[in-house]
């Protein structure tokens, strides 16, 4: 299993803290949002936002990073406000 | 030296071994600058104000709205549509006369970061858009010299310290690569609450009091806050080599 897990506007926008994914046939961070992506509409348009960051274990990573069993992937968004 | 009000005034900073005699004089002897006064800059300006930093440079071209007033700690209700750099000077050097506060009552650009930026030991992003985040970056990556990014919306913050005089450091744009679809979101969109406010400038605050009394400052770790949580995640990157602000130098 992947825990995925949001954080920040992401959300209030997917209305969803975390979740598992099956680890099988997910071989990048791409390939969960991919699969997260085709859930709804809402979740299509907020995870192919250009400015989306990702991290696996803790480590800030691009998409194409590759995933196994047992990771945390983390996405969120920039903060700007102040 | 410090002179024995100030050994007696800063006594529980002095006593720490990490800050010491020779710490409360590099506070003394600094000079920072705050870009925008806003959430953020109220509170870290305060911090700094009053742990003894020399000089503080505030910038901020916006006035104060009766918004800003549940957030933006040191402005009341007389003080609406005022400059938000002069309000604060006014009040920072009536609460703290030992530092010395100069307004800048307009949001820096290139040419005034050209300016102030060699002047200065450190700077503290408490800006509110993206696109002065960029610039500032930008202008610090020129200018070696360190910068102490904060940011917060909602019940969420996020913080980040760069320091450019290390070769290693990642640069705001390193963890944030421009795209033509920026994020607009900001206070004005999502709404903010004041505490996570004070504690991103917190974080802000100490990151440069440890930069300048010559402590360890974590670079390359973005620190994001869940306010709802109550939980600090931290979230390590890397230098890109590619970074068109910092990739080349």
């Amino acid at each position: 299993m992947i825990n995925v897990v949001f954080f920040a506007a992401l959300r209030e926008q997917l209305d969803c803290d975390s979740l598992t994914l099956e680890s099988h046939e997910l071989s990048t961070v791409a390939d969960i949002i991919k699969q997260l992506s085709a859930r709804s509409e809402q979740w299509q348009q907020t995870l192919n936002n250009a400015s989306l960051l990702s991290a696996v274990n803790h480590d800030m990573v691009d998409k194409s990073h590759p995933v196994k069993a047992g990771d945390e992937v983390a996405f969120f968004p920039p903060v700007t406000g102040g | 030296m410090l002179t024995t009000q100030e050994q007696l005034k800063y006594s529980r900073q002095i006593m720490m071994k990490k800050i010491g005699e020779s710490g409360q004089l590099a506070l003394r002897n600094a000079k920072v600058l705050i870009l925008g006064v806003g959430g953020l800059g109220n509170p870290a300006s305060l911090y700094l104000a009053a742990a003894g930093v020399g000089t503080l440079y505030i910038a901020d071209g916006d006035t104060i709205e009766p918004s800003n007033l549940p957030r933006q700690i040191l402005f009341s209700e007389n003080n609406v549509e005022e400059n938000k750099a002069e309000c604060a000077a006014e009040k920072l050097s009536e609460q703290y006369p030992d530092t010395i506060i100069e307004a800048i009552d307009d949001m820096l650009d290139e040419e005034l970061c050209d300016y102030y930026l060699p002047m200065v030991d450190v700077v503290l992003d408490c800006s509110d858009n993206i696109q002065t985040r960029y610039m500032i970056n930008q202008a610090c990556i020129q200018h070696k010299t360190p910068l102490i990014v904060g940011a917060a919306t909602g019940f969420d913050g996020q913080q980040l310290t760069i320091d450019p005089r290390d070769e290693h450091s990642a640069c705001y744009q390193c963890l944030f690569p421009a795209s033509e679809k920026a994020p607009a979101n900001n206070c004005q969109t999502i709404g903010i609450i004041g505490p996570i406010l004070a504690m991103i400038a917190g974080m802000q605050a100490l990151q440069t009091i440890k930069l300048l009394t010559n402590n360890k400052v974590q670079v390359n770790q973005l620190n994001m806050l869940d306010g709802l949580s109550n939980q600090w995640q931290q979230f390590s990157m890397k230098k890109q080599a590619n970074c068109p602000v910092c990739g080349s130098r």
